[in-house]
């Protein structure tokens, strides 16, 4: 018979262990359903891996799915660090693509400030999207989880109403889509690549920076008590709805950074929303999770993701896989880490 | 002598680092009550989950009239005949106490009322009073110990567990209590009394165990044992019953409190109209059974709770309710809660004892908190408090209950405290860590801090108090000066009752 026995004190990497275990499991779960595709699954990995990471234009994928994982996963570890469990990035991410095609359509800007402003925007309105929820939660008490969700469906509509309606470009006759932005309002790429690196380098710098406000700052240290103890927040007086809000700004203003990133990095138009975001909301969740609580580490688990996402477009393509196979994968691999969870905080005994 | 009910024979259980039980061997006669006592981590609850079924030892054996067993379950113990009344009960509230004892024994069909006739015939033996009909969350923290009580008779057990059953009870129900265990007692069933209050020990028990670290230190019969011996043997040096004040120097009022009115929670009238005044350097004992508005009285000078109505005055002005402005005008709070509230357990000691004023030099400059100076600060208190840790950084929750009451009250004391709001120190804590706390509290009252001591520990109450006033239904009954009252009377103002007593001393 197997036991749990609870460890109080778990040795320092042990979550290290336990989280490069569960991903072990996951790529092995994986891979029964790659074979029951009839696809080997050694085969298929071995694929993934030399079509991502050891081929230029398979790094570039990599790449360009790491920038959003990674500025948005930075915002979701503060948030779930306060116990604050933002599950709308999704629509913060197009919150922020919104605002930034708003500016970079609409508003006549000097070229050097066109940029700067877009990206402020997106912030904006990234955060805006996430203090909805943030403020419903603090005054009416509603649970966070239930109304980002839900704010994602809005904000998809929103999109598929601005692009079908006011927003609509001229050239889009049946489709539906923006105009497409002018050169100053395009985030330059490295050469030959669809690499934009500004994005980058911002969410790099976030990460850099949350981690040092988590540890550091009197905030972060506000912050950590929120999360891991509302009572003693209470008790010493630290205003848990001012901390939220605070924490919803910064991590809707994160999310909405990558919204920025996606139409000005890539698409240079507002687009439709799941061709838009596809899904990184959801995916940054794993990032995050993986990252246990330490916006510094997104730096690593970012582009894990970011390589498993493009590995599994890669499957698609060269493997006549289904398109839901990526999906298939980050389910399970995040459901293999929440299960891990366990092992953390236990050891486990065999026999009696 | 006959034999015994129930032995254990050489029960050895080591979890990792500790041995929890070093070769406890111990036995159960029928028709007596065996006090088992020790300190926390005495070992006490280890062998209670062993004969339980909860844990299995490592070495040794359990022998039931004779027959070696071995117990694998709750349910398997039971079955045996071994009952245990769980400190906290384990009920559903919502139904109802017949529906409660029906839980794994009653048929599949309408289960409730075949038991209903037998549990009143068992209460009417033993003399427990107990409604079938009533609601579980009606009932008084005395009445659902009975019902704890009635579920293990109604499975027919031998031997009675009752772990530190006192702990919730006023005077008054743990009389009752006694007379329910005599009466188990003078039907032949065998009982085991954890506690480690020696005055009941002393009433109730017919033979007393003691461990201490594991082992057992002692086993005399209670006529020979008296209250020093026992102590000095749960605690391994001699320990003084002495009341533990003296004269209290009296300052300036400090506290004033007039028609004080708040609401619970649940938002139910909870103080109503409560009025007392606390002077500097003086002990106020404030005594009731949980949930008569002691919690929401120090919520509201401690400002986290808004008063309804009513005046709350501090050195002459009216106090703001927030927690953090009323901490830096001096009113430090241990509260009731050490794990939930009072600490942060996945954070470091020093984090901790940084909680107050993380935000301020020298732990922080501007926005920047100076780690440096927090761990230096953290070294000092540590020392200074006799906090036992292995080191500042190490997390809260790895510490014992005293030494996070001790990160609590250094956290607290440290930052000149005139007001101190104390709930339950003491709560759980050993009589080494108990007294400590204690003499931490007197030594600030000397310094000319005043304390407004919240427990329900009369013993506590009345060592350690100058004046005691009673919270009964959010109404506050005295103060009345120590030297004026009676443990007696305390109680029966608990319960509501009233000593007929004219004076009530408000002033000195």
């Amino acid at each position: 018979m197997i036991r749990l026995v609870p460890e109080p004190n778990p040795p320092r990497y042990r979550a290290l262990w336990v989280t490069l275990g569960a991903i072990l499991v996951a790529f092995v779960i994986a891979g029964t359903v790659f074979s029951a595709y009839g696809v080997s699954p050694l085969g298929a990995y071995r694929a993934m891996l030399e079509g991502t990471l050891f081929d230029p234009k398979g790094l570039q994928e990599v790449f360009r799915r790491t920038i959003p994982l990674l500025l948005i996963g930075v915002g979701l570890t503060l948030a779930f660090r306060t116990q604050f469990f933002n599950i709308g990035a999704e629509g913060q991410v197009l919150l922020g693509a919104v605002f930034a095609a708003g500016v970079a359509l609409f508003v006549p800007l000097p070229a050097a400030l066109t940029l700067p402003v877009m990206f402020v925007a997106g912030a904006l309105g990234g955060a805006f999207w996430c203090l909805i929820a943030a403020g419903l939660k603090s005054r009416l008490g509603v649970n966070e989880i239930l109304t980002t969700l839900m704010l994602n469906y809005v904000a998809q509509y929103m999109v598929i109403y601005l692009i079908n309606g006011p927003w609509k470009g001229k050239d889009a006759r049946g489709y539906i889509y923006s105009d497409q932005f002018a050169a100053p309002a395009r985030i330059p790429v490295i050469p030959g690549t669809d690499v934009h690196w500004p994005t980058l380098l911002l969410g790099i710098l976030l990460a850099l920076a949350l981690q040092f406000l988590l540890a550091r700052t009197t905030f972060g240290y506000a912050m950590r008590v929120v999360g891991e103890n509302p009572g003693a927040a209470r008790y010493a007086g630290i205003s848990t709805a001012r901390v939220v809000l605070l924490v919803a700004l910064l991590t809707g203003g994160a999310a909405g950074l990558a919204g920025v990133g996606e139409v000005a990095g890539i698409h240079h138009r507002l687009i439709e929303p799941l061709q838009l975001s596809s899904g990184y909301g959801f995916t940054a969740v794993i990032v995050a999770w993986l990252a246990r609580g330490n916006p510094a580490l997104v730096l690593l688990t970012a582009p894990l993701m970011g390589t498993i996402l493009a590995g599994g477009d890669l499957l698609k393509v060269s493997l006549n896989m289904p398109l839901r196979v990526v999906d298939v994968f980050s389910g399970v691999m995040l459901m293999c880490l929440i299960a891990s969870e366990v092992f953390v905080r236990n050891r486990v005994r065999w026999g009696r | 002598m006959s034999q015994p009910l129930l032995e254990l024979r050489h029960i050895t259980k080591r979890f990792p680092g500790v041995v929890a039980n070093d070769r406890v061997s111990l036995e159960v006669y029928p028709g007596e009550v065996l006090a088992l006592l020790g300190e926390n981590g005495a070992g006490k609850s280890t062998l209670i989950s062993i004969l339980y079924g909860l844990y299995r030892p490592d070495e040794g054996e359990i022998l039931l009239e004779g027959q070696p067993v071995r117990i694998a379950s709750p349910v398997h113990a039971l079955r045996l005949g071994i009952g245990l009344v769980p400190q906290h009960p384990l009920l559903v509230n919502r139904h109802t106490v017949a529906e409660n004892l029906a839980l794994g024994i009653g048929g599949s069909l309408f289960p409730a009322q075949r038991i209903a006739p037998l549990i009143e015939r068992l209460a009417h033996t033993y003399g427990l009073e107990v409604d079938p009909k009533a609601p579980v969350y009606g009932l008084s923290p005395g009445e659902k110990q009975r019902v704890e009580i009635v579920r293990a008779l109604l499975r027919g057990v031998k031997v009675l567990v009752l772990d530190e059953p006192t702990s919730v009870l006023t005077p008054q129900e743990a009389q009752s209590l006694f007379r329910v265990m005599r009466e188990l007692r003078s039907a032949g069933k065998s009982l085991i009394f954890i506690s480690h209050k020696l005055e009941e020990v002393l009433a109730i028990s017919n033979r007393c165990t003691v461990l201490r670290q594991g082992k057992v230190v002692g086993s005399l019969p209670t006529a020979e044992a008296s209250k020093p011996t026992l102590a000095e043997m749960m605690v391994g040096r001699s320990v003084s019953f002495e009341r533990k004040r003296s004269e209290p120097r009296l300052g300036e009022v400090l506290l004033e409190v007039e028609n004080l009115r708040a609401r619970s929670s649940r938002g139910l009238s909870a103080l109503r109209g409560v009025s007392f005044q606390l002077r500097a350097g003086e002990v106020l004992g404030i005594a009731g059974v949980a949930g008569n508005g002691q919690s929401e009285l120090v919520e509201v000078l401690a400002g986290l709770r808004r008063a309804e109505g009513g005046r709350v005055v501090l050195e002459g002005k009216p106090i703001a309710a927030n927690p953090a402005s009323l901490f830096e005008s001096g009113v430090a709070h241990i509260p009731e809660d050490r794990i939930r509230m009072g600490t942060v357990p996945t954070m470091t000691v020093a984090e901790n004892l940084a909680l107050r004023e993380f935000h301020k030099p020298p732990l922080a400059k501007g926005f920047l908190r100076d780690l440096a100076a927090c761990e230096r600060e953290a070294w000092a208190k540590v020392q200074e408090y006799a906090v036992a840790t292995p080191s500042v950084h190490t997390p809260a929750r790895l510490l014992s209950g005293g030494n996070i009451q001790k990160v609590i009250l250094a956290r607290e004391l440290s930052h000149r405290a005139k007001l101190i709001l104390a709930v339950h120190p003491t709560y759980g804590l050993d009589i080494g860590a108990t007294e400590q706390v204690h003499k931490v509290l007197l030594g600030k009252t000397y310094e000319g801090a005043g304390v407004l001591l919240v427990s329900e520990d009369l013993e506590e109450l009345l060592s350690l108090s100058d004046r005691i006033a009673v919270l009964h239904h959010g109404e506050l009954k005295g103060p009345f000066r120590v030297s004026q009252t009676s443990r007696e009377e305390i109680g029966l103002l608990m319960m509501g009752g009233d000593p007929g007593r004219p004076k009530q001393d408000a002033q000195h």
